[in-house]
């Protein structure tokens, strides 16, 4: 599944990825590449593939053919086959585009789920509720409690993730997506419904975490000032098939993407 | 440090004095043998509902036999203290009963919880007929008129056992291994994603809440002087999922308050003049109860002082008390949601 190889400097490549789904291609050759420390956008009309993507990276569907490759220092993955906790665990952090929280739960507990698994203890631990069982329950709580200060929700720990208002429910997935401690982070529409006000804060907080916990972060957004603002680089998608990639500036003027978006006689035009 | 240790001590004073108040009434004699033997089906039916609730409340996992688990654990138990009749003989049958349990529990399980969906309904189903009819059919289990083990169950020990099991699957459930559990039941998917490997967090729920449901049928093949194949039909099972239910799914208080209460429903149904349509009211309670409560008693919350301050009516503390955190022994810095 892993063996040592020299990197190039890339964290995630597909190449000539495919997912059919029966008759039906959702994904068909593509090829992406992401340097560590990117940031990349994924955009397209709605149905165009791009949450399958995400889904084939974090292994919710294998590929039907071709490769997905994870490079974290000198361990490089082959993704395709590895069950979804696995990925997690190999560094790949991801939020939801219809929000998956654990609803019924305090926010808190939704980051020290996600937060617990760096932090492990034995079943006899957990059973007896020993002096070391304390400790690291601390621990974990404690540094669920930091991360939530950083994401803006300490004040919400203890409330019910159901009852956040929205925006505050996808700072909660980010939150929680962070908490695994990932290199690359896959964010999946998360400025879905947020007002002008909203997006702007999530906007420089994406890059704030970029910076700050060295993440490669690729994302997918429908809102465009975002993607514009913070992407470095863009791919576009189309009924399963990569139609174009380039800086944002490229993408603005790129006919093929205008056609995509706006129909062809605006592309003449 | 003692702040933390308060809701500790204060769930080992109400054990202890639970323990001793029903220890004197039976040395008194207030408590007779009738009231003994439902104080035993109550304590069996704790332990077999908390297990279960383990299960089905807190991973989300359907399984409709439990009474599978209880049959491994009571022939078990009965077998080693026919062979060793001493109550060392009883508390070994019931520590290889359970475990016997654990064991067909992850040999049903393994498979099954692979799959998202209702399989382990299924599975488990047909496990505890499959237990039922073998106990029926081998000639070392008595056949069909069964086993006639010794009683070695005292209050002591079922006291202890009953206790012991709760607080163990209490302390599971306030875990890494419980909140994986939970996230699974919330989104599979979400716990997928950050880490939970869902199979194994299922798995593992599965047998300790098998393994402890073995516990339970030791008990009853340690205090029941007889032991039948029919006494662990699909009904038994379905009696259990229905104190779970009763009780709130996800609740262990509401689980421990629902077996109590069942046990003293039918101590009033034994009244003579009540026996011909003792099972239309009992129905008829359940019926009411879901009714006007469809969450169960609890819910998912669990007993605690925490709830106790949000029922009554504000009362002014003195200032210098500070609030007691959450009940139940959870370490958690106070909240100000009371």
């Amino acid at each position: 599944m892993s063996d040592t190889v020299t990197t190039d400097g890339d964290i995630l490549t597909l190449s000539n990825v495919t997912l059919n789904f029966g008759g039906l291609s959702a994904v068909s050759n593509v090829d992406m590449n992401l340097a560590v420390g990117e940031l990349v956008g994924l955009i397209g009309p709605n149905g165009a593939g791009k949450t399958s993507i995400f889904n084939l990276l974090t292994g919710v569907y294998p590929p039907t053919s071709g490769k997905v490759t994870f490079t974290r220092g000198q361990k490089v993955s082959n993704l395709g086959g590895m069950k979804p906790y696995a990925i997690c665990w190999a560094g790949i952090g991801r939020t939801f585009q219809n929000i998956r929280l654990f609803r019924a739960l305090p926010v808190i507990e939704n980051v020290m789920i996600a937060l617990q698994h760096n932090v492990p203890y034995s079943l006899a631990t957990a059973f007896l509720h020993t002096l070391r069982y304390g400790r690291l329950e601390k621990q974990i709580r404690d540094e669920s409690l930091e991360l939530l200060r950083i994401m803006g929700l300490e004040d919400d720990a203890n409330e019910l993730a159901q009852n956040l208002p929205y925006g505050k429910q996808r700072r909660l997935e980010i939150a929680r997506a962070m908490a695994t401690h990932p290199v690359l982070l896959l964010l999946d529409e998360p400025a879905a419904g947020m007002n002008p006000a909203e997006t702007a804060d999530l906007t420089e907080l994406i890059g704030w975490l970029r910076t700050n916990f060295n993440l490669t972060i690729l994302l997918i957004e429908h809102d465009m000032s975002l993607v514009m603002d913070i992407c470095e680089r863009i791919y576009v998608l189309d009924h399963g098939v990569l139609i174009a990639s380039g800086t944002p500036s490229e993408i603005q003027h790129n006919p093929a993407v205008i056609e995509a978006y706006l129909g062809e006689e605006a592309a003449d035009a | 440090m003692l702040r933390q240790l308060r809701p500790v001590l204060l769930n080992g004073i109400a054990l202890v004095a639970t323990f001793a108040i029903v220890y004197l009434l039976m040395r008194v004699g207030i408590i007779d043998s009738f009231y003994q033997d439902t104080i035993a089906l109550v304590c069996i039916n704790i332990v077999l509902a908390v297990s279960l609730n383990l299960i089905v409340g807190f991973t989300g996992q359907f399984s409709l036999g439990h009474a599978g688990f209880m049959a491994l654990g009571a022939y078990t138990t009965a077998l080693v203290t026919l062979h060793f009749p001493t109550i060392w003989g009883m508390l070994g049958g019931i520590v290889l009963g359970a475990l016997v349990a654990a064991a067909i529990g992850l040999l049903i399980g393994l498979p099954t919880l692979r799959l998202r969906g209702d399989y382990l309904a299924i599975a488990t189903l047909g496990m505890a007929e499959i237990i039922r009819v073998l106990m029926q059919n081998f000639t070392f289990t008595g056949g069909a008129s069964g086993l006639f083990p010794s009683r070695y169950l005292n209050w002591t020990w079922m006291f202890i056992l009953t206790a012991g099991s709760v607080v163990l699957i209490a302390n599971y459930i306030r875990s890494r291994a419980g909140r994986e559990s939970i996230a699974v039941r919330e989104n599979e998917i979400a716990a997928e994603s950050i880490g939970v490997n869902t199979t194994k967090a299922k798995t593992l729920a599965f047998v300790v809440g098998a393994f402890f449901g073995g516990v339970a049928g030791g008990m009853y093949g340690s205090y029941f002087y007889w032991i039948v194949p029919k006494t662990f039909s699909f009904m038994m099972s379905f009696n259990i999922l229905v104190i779970v239910v009763l009780g709130g799914l996800g609740s262990i208080s509401g689980s421990v308050i629902a077996a109590i209460l069942l046990g003293v429903v039918n101590v009033l149904l034994a009244d003579p003049n009540l026996v011909p349509i003792r099972m239309i009211l009992y129905s008829l309670i359940l019926i009411i109860l879901m009714v006007f409560r469809p969450q169960g008693l609890m819910g998912d919350k669990e007993l605690s002082i925490r709830l106790f301050r949000s029922i009554l009516p504000k009362r002014r503390r003195p200032p210098d008390e500070e609030p007691v955190p959450a009940g139940e022994g959870r370490l958690e810095p106070a909240e100000v949601t009371s």
